[in-house]
């Protein structure tokens, strides 16, 4: 099952309440995913340098050491800072430089995202308790999409919980589940793109990141991805500056659109857009099987 | 009338409410309010009471509705009046996959656009969409009828045995099995009778009959030296 979820404002009017508006939505879909939940959110761009979120088993984890330890390391600058489990580190440096020295010489602190504007935030357990445990209605930004999970081909642990990113600033959420992931899995290897779990839905992540990387538009990597990836999928895509949701030919995994003047929501099933703002008028529909439904930043 | 509000009550409570009335029916008219897309509202009914739902409605409202007259004053999720066995169920608004799914009985009118498989299995239902159906619509449709005043996707009747298909619009392609057919004077008439039931004014002549090649669905004796 899974329920996956997602909104993007199209003006500043609802920014300072995107995670107020988008609680609820994440909430509603407990029924369709009660194991794990997770979101990326946009906003809080750096301007320069890169911003990470990582993530610690141990809820006292000394990130300080860790940003000083950066610091000397790469001899650069860190703000960071703590939330729950999970710490946003912003770092003057080239994040591939970033990314190898915390694998080599943290391997305990697990990388959820990097980008300019994105973080991701997951844990296992009830959706209403990774809502409040993050803090989430208080957080603000230009989109969001999250992911609440129930477990099917790998196992309730926070390597399985959703939303995966494998790419800067770009994240995937998926509902449903992929026939040739294991295959696809090892050509991207080839190609340098980096897994950290046997996970489905990371390699749909790493297709795109790397259909990106060559030079593909949001939009070209998503045709690709509808030629190459086999199974059923509702995706629902965040990029730095854009938002995408696509169905597989067959369209058998629920999806519903949900689109206003000031914003974009997508949901798996209605329910979880009854409390957003005008949703009585909102332009409500079902996306079709095979098409591409983009939303980007300074293109329309 | 009776009026139950969902933001008060549970669909279980709803659904209590509804079924009691099959063994002493006290109130004919029921309205629910504030639905809000939850799913299976006024399943299994089996009275002959009018029901009003206003608002959209989640999955497989009416489903088994047995009497009833529904009406959804919005949109319903999939697989609306699945397996309906009698009465009616309308949506004002769209109508996501599988509506009228394995449905034997009754008339269901969809006054917008339905999704896909669209009267998939039908048994022998009335089904008909103002609007237009999507990909795999009447998927081996075994009686009944389905109406389609707009366009019908990919596959339309794909392995269909003896429903009766009627599109006025475009058929994106036929599924396997299914053959555009002449309209004789009762199919005419069937659309208008139809049309009548459902309340809706279309011109008969306008629309296309579909039905099944007879190729598929029961084993052919020729095939007989393969075993």
């Amino acid at each position: 099952m899974c329920g996956i979820v997602g909104l993007y404002l199209k003006n500043d009017k609802y920014q300072s309440r995107l995670g107020e508006l988008f609680a609820p939505m994440m909430i509603a879909m407990t029924e369709r995913g009660p194991d794990s939940a997770g979101f990326a959110i946009y906003g809080d761009a750096v301007e320069s340098g890169i911003k990470f979120t990582l993530r610690h088993e141990d809820e006292n984890y000394d990130w300080e050491a860790l940003a000083k330890a950066i610091e000397e390391a790469l001899v650069t600058k860190v703000d960071w800072f703590q939330n729950n489990k999970v710490a946003v580190f912003k770092v003057e440096a080239d994040a591939d430089l970033v990314e190898n020295y915390l694998r080599e010489n943290h391997p305990d602190v697990l990388i959820m995202s990097a980008g300019s504007s994105i973080e991701i935030l997951k844990e296992v357990g009830l959706p209403e308790r990774i809502v409040n445990m993050f803090n989430l209605d208080k957080m603000q930004g230009s989109h969001i999409i999250g992911h609440t999970r129930m477990a099917t081909e790998s196992a309730v642990t926070m390597a399985g919980s959703h939303p995966f990113s494998t790419g800067m600033d770009l994240c995937l959420v998926h509902n449903g589940s992929l026939s040739n992931h294991n295959r696809m899995r090892q050509e991207l290897k080839r190609n340098g793109i980096h897994f950290d779990t046997e996970n489905d839905t990371e390699v749909a992540a790493g297709y795109l990141t790397y259909r990106l990387q060559q030079g593909d538009s949001l939009h070209q990597a998503l045709e690709n991805a509808l030629k190459e990836l086999d199974g059923f999928y509702t995706f629902t895509i965040g990029t730095k500056d854009g938002f995408a949701v696509v169905r597989d030919p067959v369209a058998c995994k629920p999806a519903v659109i949900a689109e206003t003047d000031d914003y974009v929501a997508m949901a798996s099933e209605y329910q979880a857009l009854t409390t957003l703002p005008g949703i009585e008028n909102a332009k409500v529909w079902e996306p079709e099987p095979s098409t591409i439904y983009v939303w980007e930043r300074g293109s329309n | 009338m009776k009026t139950i509000d969902l933001a008060k009550e549970t669909v279980r409570d709803l659904n209590q409410a509804l079924h009691d009335q099959a063994s002493a029916c006290t109130e004919t008219e029921w309205e629910v309010l504030n639905p809000k897309g939850q799913h299976n509202l006024a399943v299994g009914v089996d009275q002959k009471l009018k029901i009003d739902i206003k608002g959209h409605a989640g999955y497989y409202c009416g489903g088994m509705n047995k009497e009833a007259d529904i009406v959804i004053h919005g949109s319903a999720g999939q697989g609306v009046a699945e397996n309906m066995m009698s009465g009616s169920v309308r949506v004002k608004g769209n109508a996501s996959s599988s509506a009228g799914a394995t449905s034997i009985g009754g008339l269901l009118v969809i006054e917008g656009d339905a999704g896909s498989r669209c009267g998939i299995s039908m048994k022998g239902s009335d089904i008909v969409v103002t609007g237009s159906v999507g990909h795999m619509s009447c998927f081996m449709g075994q009686a009944g009828t389905l109406v389609v005043c707009g366009d019908a996707g990919d596959a339309l009747g794909d392995s269909l045995y003896e429903v009766h298909i009627y599109v006025k619009g475009q058929v994106k392609s036929l599924g396997a099995d299914c053959v555009e057919k002449e309209m004789r004077p009762q199919h005419i008439e069937e659309l208008i009778e139809l049309f009548e039931r459902a309340g809706i004014k279309e011109d008969p002549h306008a629309f296309k009959r579909y039905g099944s090649a007879r190729q598929l669905y029961n084993f052919k004796v020729d095939n007989a030296s393969a075993y």
